[in-house]
């Protein structure tokens, strides 16, 4: 039992050299732009709530969860991950299930699960880590780059779960299970060729999806972010909104809790998916693009991990979990600014909302234990 | 390392190259997207920043009209005629409640709400609207029942009560023909209105002195500058440019006459118009049957307006000005000054009246009001003076005849006759005053001596308003020298103080002329106690008991053509085939403040039928003067 105790744990052991910034596993260089974006995020959502102290309060003690979570997920050796990604997944099935049968309906979408003695949470957060800890498990033996049908069993390790997800309905997180997984298959070095090909596929099925499995309402979406004038008043209003409220901000914004878009609640979901507009709408093109910059600066630490890493599990979980990190931020700031459709995908770390930033942090605590466990084996 | 037989060994170093470049291609991807992606944002927040600023603004800036306050309307004590009074309606908020059929059955707990209104309710709560914004289920709530709306607000989420200011005439229909009303603003209203004037108004003046004095009592719009929410709640006012108050106006009218006389006419169809001869100021001007303006205010259902509009009786007709009769012999003091100043007759001459009139080969007989099938009728030997109390219709055949028509015509016209000399009376009428070119001009045929035979005793083609004719009473009060009839008295603005010059005075007639005439008017109220043949014709009816010096004269002005030998009887014919009845009278004769005429539709005789409420009239509006003067 001591034993198993070390081997899960044996990062701690204070060792001179190595371990003098490793005291605990945390990577300072991903830690202080993530903590840049908390704090940015924290200041927006209390103007984005109308500086309603408890509701800055609830998201600040979920965000110090998800550093505690992140702290022993970093704590942790890589070892550990790539023995409980396939119990981790399945776990994550199940409570997808769960939410299917019997999760909680909060406006229209099955998403919640409440569980007696744990905070209401939503599973596809988790599967968002999940997925690609699952998929470079799977890969993480094999010779790469993976055979087709590797990559197929691959892909499907992640659209099992992305079907549960999108029947809920959520497609942006759906959207983003998938390309957690299509993102590792990805940096596994599976041949463009396939990749050209895939794409090929996926385009070519898009009519039949259009035709078979979207929603009046989805369509709709994607007809008004071509014409959002066509119907300002109804499903046009989130994007003239959410563009007014950032191209109104300017170059410097009209200034912190000064937004009247989001103050006055013209902006729909300002709080959650369209907090992206708040910011530029009170911080300007400059606010918005140091948040870029920071989450760039998250990316290219992530990946820098990811190619420092030593083996192919360290490798292709860091470089999986940080640019699913990544598009997640891509597809929030596209939809609000109008270059996607409306499909409800939070800013990481900013958006209001506690599983998807505990996610996240857990997934980077992983990305950070991945990194300061090097060569301890 | 693990070896799977059958397949390639995995070769740890190469595929640590291989990731290095797929890395980094990656990162060089996203890095590419998030370009793309700041580039969206330069071109939002940069380049289109002042487009999307201006929308934002336009969101949140709302600039709102403020209706000014309708000016007030006095009569001429300071009794308030027009008035001002919040009124509140039922408004729903769809987005506030939980279900709007279920919040409407709440308030039907309430209050009583019609079908039809909730009909129309979802009829507006189907137009295209922006979130948040209220839908009107009932208009004109009951004081009680917005009390009841209030207290229960709380068990009735998205419903509230919201007041606009709506007029108010406190004396009803006793002022609607004079002071007119108001009535919901139309999209026709709207197009012949200044849009932006009008942006925050609900009512226009639509009769009478609310119509005529509109652009006054509307005042200016003021607009405030205010910030709404996306459910368009005024969140602050950000500027105001405050309403220009509409002018008050004080009339002429005294509403103590105008009851009075609204009362002395009863149910019978009629009018009365009072002027004061030394201003023209019209005191009193009734129209009966009238109509309750505060129901154009708040609104009637179809059905009432309908038998408003429909009745035979015309309630919304304002007989004062627009109703146009034959004046019968009260035209006689005209066409006896006329020929006087003509020199065609003189005070002394004298003529047989036998009860008929025939002109030289012709057939025809014009008779007399006294003349029987027997042919016992006739007043004897008449001058003027009792042609004109004694109202011989035999005398003004002849004296007309021996005028002629253009003489008789241009000297009537300069009473006012045949045209509209009032200042300020909405819609007035101009009547008929023949003359050879007006029978040629609308008839197409030439003028007879028959047609001047019937002008000469107030009918043929001649018709006037009761305006008109009280008009002709104030110019005889005044000996000729007239003032325009006006219902305003005075108000602060000088420019509606009016510069019109006074008309010119009657010219013709003598001083003598004007005290003789006036003399012979006096006879038909006060000549009494001579017999029949020698009274004033309205003296058994009002000459007696009379504090005051009276001048009148009676007309009764046939409707329908009699047959030459048959008699006017009374039952024999329907209701509205009566005679009309007038009288014109003012007083004191010698400094008369009061000028009238009253008509009563169908009444009967003149004197015995007009006559009474005149006297009515003047005594309550002259008595408690001469009782000061003592």
């Amino acid at each position: 039992m001591k034993e198993y105790t070390r081997y899960l744990t044996n990062g701690l052991r204070l060792r001179s050299e190595e371990s003098r910034n490793h005291n605990f596993h945390l990577d300072p260089m991903l830690l202080a732009p993530l903590l840049c974006i908390v704090g940015i995020g924290l200041a927006v959502l209390y103007s984005a709530v109308h500086q309603d102290l408890s509701i800055l309060e609830n998201q600040s003690v979920k965000l110090l969860v998800g550093f505690v979570a992140m702290t022993l997920a970093a704590w942790l050796h890589p070892r550990v991950y790539l023995r409980f990604a396939p119990v981790l997944y399945a776990i994550g099935l199940i409570l997808l299930v769960a939410v299917f049968l019997f999760g909680t309906t909060v406006k229209g979408s099955q998403r919640w699960l409440d569980l007696p003695g744990l905070p209401r949470f939503q599973p596809s957060e988790l599967m968002k880590v999940t997925v690609p800890l699952t998929v470079a498990w799977f890969l993480h033996d094999r010779p790469l780059p993976p055979r087709t049908i590797e990559v197929g069993i691959a892909l499907l390790v992640a659209v099992v779960p992305a079907i549960l997800v999108m029947l809920q309905p959520d497609l942006g997180t759906a959207i983003l299970v998938v390309s957690g997984g299509l993102l590792v298959v990805l940096l596994s070095g599976v041949r463009w060729r396939l990749v050209l090909a895939g794409a090929l596929t996926v385009v070519s099925l898009i009519p039949a999806y259009w035709y078979f499995f979207m929603n009046e309402y989805q369509k709709k979406r994607v007809f008004t972010l071509f014409d959002p004038e066509s119907d300002p008043l109804g499903a046009g209003w989130s994007i003239i909104q959410s563009t007014t409220a950032l191209g109104s901000g300017g170059l410097l914004g009209k200034g912190l809790f000064e937004g009247t878009q989001s103050r006055l609640e013209f902006l729909p979901e300002s709080h959650t998916d369209f907090i992206m507009a708040v910011i530029g709408e009170e911080l300007g093109f400059m606010g918005v693009v140091t948040l870029i910059i920071l989450y760039v600066l998250v990316l290219a630490r992530g990946m820098h991990i990811a190619v420092q890493s030593g083996d192919t599990f360290g490798r292709l979980a860091a470089g999986g979990l940080t640019l699913t990190f990544f598009v997640h931020v891509v597809l929030n700031i596209a939809v609000v600014s109008g270059l996607l459709p409306v499909t409800g995908a939070p800013l990481p770390l900013v958006s209001f909302g506690g599983t998807s930033a505990i996610a996240i942090l857990v997934g980077f605590g992983i990305v950070m234990s991945i990194h300061t466990h090097r060569g301890w084996r | 390392m693990k070896v799977i037989p059958g397949r390639q060994i995995k070769n740890t170093r190469a595929e640590a190259r291989a990731f290095l470049v797929r890395a980094w291609t990656l990162f060089g991807i996203a890095v590419g997207i998030s370009t793309i992606l700041v580039g969206r944002l330069f071109q939002l927040q940069v380049l289109e920043y002042e487009y999307y600023e201006t929308r934002s603004e336009h969101n949140r800036i709302e600039v709102q009209p403020v209706a000014a306050g309708r000016g007030l309307i006095f009569d001429r004590h300071g009794v308030l005629l027009a008035e001002n009074r919040s009124v509140s309606s039922l408004e729903i908020v769809k987005e506030r409640t939980t279900n709007v059929v279920e919040t409407i059955n709440a308030v039907r707990g309430l209050i009583e709400i019609q079908e039809s209104e909730i009909e129309a309710f979802h009829r507006r709560l189907a137009r295209k609207r922006r979130p948040y914004q209220s839908v009107a289920l009932k208009l004109r709530l009951r004081e009680e029942e917005a009390a009841v709306i209030r207290v229960n607000g709380h068990l009735l989420p998205g419903v509230r009560v919201s007041s606009i200011a709506a007029r108010h005439y406190p004396l009803g229909e006793v002022v609607s023909h004079a002071v007119g009303s108001v009535r919901r603003i139309t999209v026709d209203d709207l197009n012949r209105l200044d849009r932006s004037q009008y942006a925050a108004t609900r009512y226009v003046g639509r009769r009478g002195i609310e119509a005529f004095y509109e652009p006054v009592l509307h005042g200016d719009v003021g607009y405030r500058r205010v910030e709404v929410d996306v459910r368009g709640r005024v969140i602050r006012q950000l500027e105001l440019s405050p309403p220009v108050k509409g002018g008050d106006l004080k009339l002429h009218l005294d509403s103590r006459l105008q009851i009075l006389a609204y009362n002395a006419l009863g149910d019978r169809r009629g009018a009365v118009v009072a002027i004061e001869p030394g201003s023209g100021g019209i005191l009193a001007m009734v129209s009966r049957p009238s109509y309750n303006p505060n129901l154009f205010v708040s609104g009637m259902t179809v059905q009432e307006y309908r038998s408003l509009n429909s009745s035979r009786d015309l309630p919304l007709f304002n007989r004062a000005a627009q109703g146009q009769y034959a004046p019968g012999s009260t035209f006689k003091p005209i066409v006896g000054l006329a020929a006087v100043s003509k020199g065609v007759t003189s005070w002394d001459e004298t003529i047989v009246d036998q009860g008929w009139f025939k002109l030289p080969g012709q057939r025809r007989i014009f008779r007399d009001w006294s003349w029987t099938p027997e042919d016992a009728g006739g007043q004897g030997i008449v001058d003027l003076r009792r042609a004109i109390y004694r109202s011989s219709n035999v005398y003004f055949y002849d004296l007309a005849t021996r005028l002629k028509i253009d003489a008789l015509s241009g000297f009537a016209s300069q009473f006012g006759l045949g045209s509209d000399t009032a200042l300020d009376v909405y819609e007035a009428v101009d009547g008929i005053l023949p003359s050879r070119e007006w029978k040629y001009g609308v008839r197409g045929e030439d003028w007879y001596t028959g047609d001047t035979v019937n002008m000469g005793i107030g009918q043929g083609y001649l018709l006037v308003t009761p305006l008109q004719l009280a008009t002709v009473a104030s110019v005889f009060a005044t000996r000729g020298q007239w003032k325009h009839p006006r219902m305003l008295f005075s108000r602060d603005d000088p420019s509606l103080n009016s510069t019109q010059s006074p008309p010119p005075p009657i010219s013709g007639p003598s001083q003598k002329d004007w005290e003789l005439m006036i003399g012979a008017m006096e006879e038909v109220v006060h000549r009494g106690d001579r017999g029949i043949g020698g009274n004033g014709t309205a003296w058994s009816y009002i000459g007696r008991d009379i504090a005051y010096r009276m001048a009148g004269k009676s007309g009764t002005a046939q409707v329908v053509g009699i047959n030459q030998d048959a008699q006017y009887d009374e039952a024999e014919l329907n209701e509205y085939e009566r005679k009309h009845a007038w009288f014109i009278a003012f007083a004191p004769s010698d400094d008369p403040v009061i000028a009238l005429a009253v008509l009563v539709e169908n009444g009967g005789g003149g004197s015995s039928v007009a006559a009474p409420i005149a006297r009515e009239i003047l005594d309550a509006y002259l008595l408690p003067k001469i009782a000061s003067n003592r």
